[in-house]
């Protein structure tokens, strides 16, 4: 036992490294969100393209669905959207876009000019929805189950990785 | 020359004017705006992290800032709007993190460290304080002393 004593320093050394290794690799900016595993906050919004349809949440009650919160101010969208094209066109769910703090005119441009991957998109103006889903850095996806339920929330631009490793395993264990 | 760049300066000015003037109104309610304020300043803007939602200039802390005073004009409680917002953002968003499970190691982990610390150093020194006299070595003279400095 005391002929080990020397190792203790070495130990303790080790177990700092590992903590500080581990704080290395956490992104601050990634909160995580409480809403997963919780029913998605209702909301009733006028869709972008026609103000005069609303969609409300339990209107997408029983099926699998990806909310993408995007703006056309904001940088990050731009570079996340293609991807998102070309994962809507495998047409594996249904995707909805909280157009977020956005005006009309900016939103529909937007799409005309980079594709439109969104079955629709919600207009939220003023940003309440927004905040009602936590939302604080766009663009923001959201996965929402059968029952309305969160399942997944991933904060910043999609990226192939999260998509084949985290989203699609997601969307296939949900959808069966 | 000269007249071209008056203009500039004039117009200038007159543009800062322009835009002083926009500054936010003075809100309605003073008192309610004090209790907004100083439960924001609880808060961490989501944005700037280390910026309270009452300091903060981000969009979404105005939206906030906003959605506080609605809240509070309407008579919820300061119970009910930390609720909201932890509902949303967390427990991430308090300054002053609630005791639970989760934080017990973040309360007491500095706490326990500083005793362990101190047992350390207790169970060293008396230790060290009952060992004879030879088991340390003996003071070393000081270089200056056996040699003298050279002029």
């Amino acid at each position: 036992m005391k002929s080990l004593k020397f190792l203790v320093p070495l130990v303790l050394f080790a177990v700092l490294v590992g903590f500080l290794a581990r704080g290395l690799k956490l992104d601050p900016r990634e909160v995580p969100s409480p809403l997963i595993g919780k029913p998605a906050p209702g909301f009733a919004l006028a869709q972008l393209a026609d103000p005069g349809v609303t969609t409300r949440r339990d209107d997408l009650l029983g099926k699998v669905w990806i909310l993408n919160v995007w703006a056309s101010w904001c940088a990050a969208c731009r570079d996340e959207h293609p991807l998102l094209v070309e994962f809507a066109k495998r047409k594996l769910v249904p995707i909805y876009g909280l157009n977020y703090k956005d005006t009309r005119a900016e939103g529909l441009a937007w799409l005309r000019q980079l594709g439109n991957p969104y079955d629709a998109s919600l207009f939220d103006a003023d940003g309440r929805v927004g905040i009602d889903f936590g939302v604080y850095g766009v663009p923001e996806t959201f996965v929402i189950d059968k029952q309305g339920t969160v399942r997944m929330k991933h904060i910043g631009p999609l990226t192939p990785e999260v998509l084949q490793g985290k989203l699609e395993p997601l969307l296939r264990q949900l959808n069966g | 020359m000269a007249r071209w760049m008056l203009g500039v300066i004039l117009g200038w000015a007159l543009l800062t004017a322009a835009l002083a003037n926009e500054a936010a109104p003075a809100a309605a309610d003073p008192v309610l705006e004090a209790r907004m304020l100083r439960l924001t300043a609880e808060l961490r803007c989501l944005v700037c992290q280390n910026q309270t939602i009452a300091d903060s200039h981000a969009g979404l802390a105005v939206d906030l800032r906003n959605q506080v005073r609605e809240m509070l004009a309407r008579g919820d409680s300061d119970a009910q709007i930390i609720d909201y917002m932890t509902a949303r953002y967390g427990d991430f968003v308090l300054y002053r993190p609630p005791l639970k499970p989760e934080t017990a190691f973040l309360w007491f982990g500095p706490g326990l460290l500083l005793v362990a610390g101190l047992v350390v150093l207790g169970v060293v020194l008396r230790r060290r304080s009952r060992l004879s006299a030879d088991r340390f070595e003996p003071d070393e003279y000081d270089d200056d002393a056996v040699e003298p400095r050279r002029p």
